[in-house]
């Protein structure tokens, strides 16, 4: 599903990855962790098509396709969902209203009819109850006013939307309380399948105690430095990361 | 005699024949002006003769003022020897009756602006009164609104058949030598609307006018008056458009409110004139004065516009809050892109104990746009308890706009209560990559974030109009990033 090999990517003139290699087959789930600053969300939004990332080496790609020549739109439209470690805020548009436009955006691409009102409405009713966002907040302008529990939550429920085929979700657990914790990592289960990858990012293995990932990789200084599965992230939580940077220093 | 009054007593003379400047169905007075065009316009319209002493005073008057050059915009000189101040569409003999008498290449025009008349007719309900640059077209519904006693027709034809209203209104609330523009108005005006509302009328539908200036080097003077008599009430919007011309057109409406004792009004702008190229060639200017009057008590009287159009807007509806306990309401969206300056906001004068008044306006400055909020708070001596209420945003797309904020208030009661609030934002990068990342196309989402900064006046327009409204914004924009 997703190849990505020898990446490595600037932002500012600063060298941020220096040369990733990852390959994620659908149905598998992969988790990153790594220390703050170590790059992950500069991989999240490279492979999201963020402006103001600059590869410089390396190639991406997705379904076959090379990814890094798509607009991001087009990303999404091919099925890559983004799961913001920030959610920004749209004042004075409707979270419901932005979903339909999003999700209409993408059937068009993919050359389906777009969703009438009713059908949305059942299908959002639907999602929203996987991941027990209350109704109120569908309505609402999309994040505005949103506690960080809540904007985390209204992604999942975003993705559950769209029903992407690669969902990369950059630390969609962190500002979550424990049942929350629950509820989202049920709400990403539901989605999971054989025809879906994700790359899941945390700082926390106690996630990864309800995702159950299939491999995890561990992102230090822009490189992955060690690849497991996960009992690895049971390891970091035990030992913290200096082990395995002193394993990886010279 | 000159020479140029004498090619207008020619025209006089030779009426609607050679001498006019006339294309296939155009008719112009030769450019300039002059108290000999001032008479001719009188004259075309056979109007009574106060009417055209008002018109001469106004035009006197004028002659003494100046261009008014504080707003915030800047524009080559105006000659105003170089415009045409009379265009018809047909001659007066032979005015439409009905819309089956209408040419059909004019009602195809209004099809393409999106003013189906025949479907609005029979769907919306709405009574349109279209006005092709200087005079009415057509008025439909208006057999339906006199059975309520509502008079809503073109203002050559109210000064015809209701000769009393116009008089006793006309100037009441905007006086001739108010401005430079609205003097100007006063001499030359061509054509426009009337509405009057009977006591305790609620006017059974919205009523609703379109302008489009379509003859080239042709300036655009149209007047409304908007009259509602105690305990009345109309919701009243005007479109406008222009087509696409190289050249500079000059547009110089006036507009007069008058609400009496517990009677509403609510006036909804939706202004598309053409704003020039992306180079700043060509385009509206846009110089309007709208003023309304709440004269009764508890009367009220709302401004909502969206500003999408023209190269330069300069105009300020204002509410004299004359009435105890009367309103005033001001929402606003106005945008400029490309090389387009808008000099807009309110004023709001309290004159009357317990007065109340909202402000909210809406800035967006796209390209090279320019935009500035210029708005005025008084509250009179007389205003007890007064209230006021601004809240003015800007939103920034791209770093080579600007917007600017100009306030007024000069309060002179120490118990009133004024709050302010004032924000600008950018479209941060931030939002767009968001919504691309959902699948939306940049321009969509623009188009989208914008829309929902504008929500709180979107939302006080009519319906379809609010739709209509929501298009134009998205359109106005394109070509705004990337
Ligand atoms: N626009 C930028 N300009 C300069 N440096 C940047 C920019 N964006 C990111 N960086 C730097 O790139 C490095 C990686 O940032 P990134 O956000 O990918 O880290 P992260 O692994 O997601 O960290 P965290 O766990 O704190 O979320 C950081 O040192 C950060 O300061
Ligand atoms: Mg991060």
């Amino acid at each position: 599903m997703l190849k990505i090999e020898d990446l490595h990517v600037e932002v500012d003139g600063k060298t941020i990855l220096k040369g990733i290699t990852l390959d994620i087959a659908a149905g598998e789930v992969h988790a990153i962790m790594g220390p703050n600053g170590s790059g992950k969300s500069t991989l999240a939004y490279v492979l999201a098509g963020r402006e103001g990332y600059e590869v410089t080496k390396g190639s991406v790609t997705y379904k076959g396709q090379n990814l890094l020549e798509m607009e991001p739109e087009i990303r999404a439209a091919e099925g890559v969902f983004l799961g913001f470690q920030y959610p920004v805020a749209i004042p004075g548009v409707s979270n419901i209203y932005f979903l339909k436009a999003a999700l209409n955006a993408i059937r068009k691409h993919r050359g389906q009819d777009p969703l009438d009102a009713i059908d949305f409405m059942k299908l959002s009713k639907e999602k929203a109850g996987l991941v027990q966002l209350p109704d109120q907040l569908t309505k609402r302008s999309v994040n505005d006013g949103f506690s960080g529990g809540e904007k985390k939550r209204n992604e999942i429920y975003q993705m559950a939307m769209l029903e992407p085929s690669l969902a990369i979700l950059d630390e969609t657990d962190s500002g979550l309380d424990i049942d929350a914790l629950k509820v989202v990592a049920e709400g990403v289960n539901a989605l999971r399948g054989p025809e879906r990858a994700m790359l899941v990012i945390t700082h926390y293995q106690r996630l990864l105690d309800y995702i159950v990932p299939d491999v995890v990789h561990v992102l230090i200084d822009g490189r992955i430095v060690r690849t497991g599965d996960k009992n690895l992230a049971k390891q970091l939580e035990r030992d913290g990361y200096s082990e395995v940077r002193d394993a990886i220093q010279p | 005699m000159s020479s140029a009054t004498e090619s207008i007593d020619a025209i006089l003379k030779k009426k609607y024949d050679a001498g006019f400047i006339t294309d296939i169905e155009q008719e112009y007075a030769p450019p300039g002006l002059n108290e000999d065009i001032v008479r001719f316009i009188s004259a075309k319209k056979e109007e009574p003769e106060w009417l055209l002493e008002w018109r001469l005073k106004a035009y006197r008057r004028w002659l003494e003022m100046k261009e008014p050059r504080w707003a915030k915009v800047s524009y080559p000189e105006i000659d105003y020897q170089d415009i045409c101040y009379y265009a018809a569409p047909k001659s007066k003999d032979d005015a439409p009756k009905s819309l089956d008498e209408v040419d059909p290449e004019l009602l195809a025009t209004y099809e393409k602006l999106g003013i189906p008349l025949h479907e609005r007719e029979v769907l919306a309900g709405v009574a349109v009164d279209a006005v092709f640059d200087s005079v009415s077209v057509t008025t439909t519904f208006r057999k339906k609104l006199s059975e309520v006693g509502v008079i809503f027709m073109s203002f050559s034809e109210a000064v015809q058949e209701h000769p009393e209203l116009i008089r006793k209104y006309l100037g009441s609330v905007v006086p001739v030598s108010d401005n430079f523009f609205a003097a100007l108005n006063s001499a030359v005006f061509s054509d426009g609307s009337v509405v009057y509302i009977p006591k305790g009328v609620r006017c059974p539908m919205e009523l609703s006018t379109y302008f489009r200036i379509n003859a080239a080097k042709t300036g655009q003077f149209e007047r409304t008056l908007i009259v509602a008599d105690e305990g009345s009430y109309v919701s009243y919007l005007e479109g406008c458009t222009a087509p696409m011309r190289d050249e500079n057109q000059l547009h110089a409406a006036v507009v007069e409110l008058v609400a009496h004792k517990d009677a509403q009004i609510k006036y909804s702008t939706v202004q598309n004139w053409y704003p020039g190229d992306e180079n700043g060639k060509g385009g509206i200017f846009n110089f309007v004065t709208k003023r309304g009057l709440c004269e009764g008590e508890r009367s009220k009287i709302s401004w909502t516009q969206v500003e999408t159009g023209s190269a330069i807007t300069w105009k300020y509806p204002s509410c004299i809050l004359k009435g105890d306990d009367s309103i005033g309401e001001f929402y606003s969206v106005a945008l400029s892109n490309h090389r387009q300056q808008a000099d807009t906001g309110t004023k709001m004068i309290h004159l009357g104990k317990n007065t109340k008044s909202t402000i909210i306006s809406k800035g967006i400055s796209a390209g090279h746009g320019q935009q500035t909020y210029r708005g005025g708070v008084k509250i009179m001596r007389g205003a007890s308890n007064a209230r006021n209420y601004t809240q003015c945003d800007s939103l920034l797309i791209g770093d080579k706009c600007g917007a600017h904020t100009v306030p007024y208030v000069d309060v002179r009661n120490s118990t009133s209560k004024l709050e302010h609030e004032a924000t600008t934002s950018r479209i941060g990068e931030d939002q767009l990559f968001y919504c691309r990342q959902r699948g939306l196309a940049e321009e969509d989402a623009v188009s989208l974030i914008v829309n929902g900064f504008a929500k709180e006046v979107l939302k006080e327009l009519p319906m379809e109009f609010a739709v209509e409204a929501q298009k134009l914004l998205g359109v106005s924009l394109e070509g705004a990033v990337g």
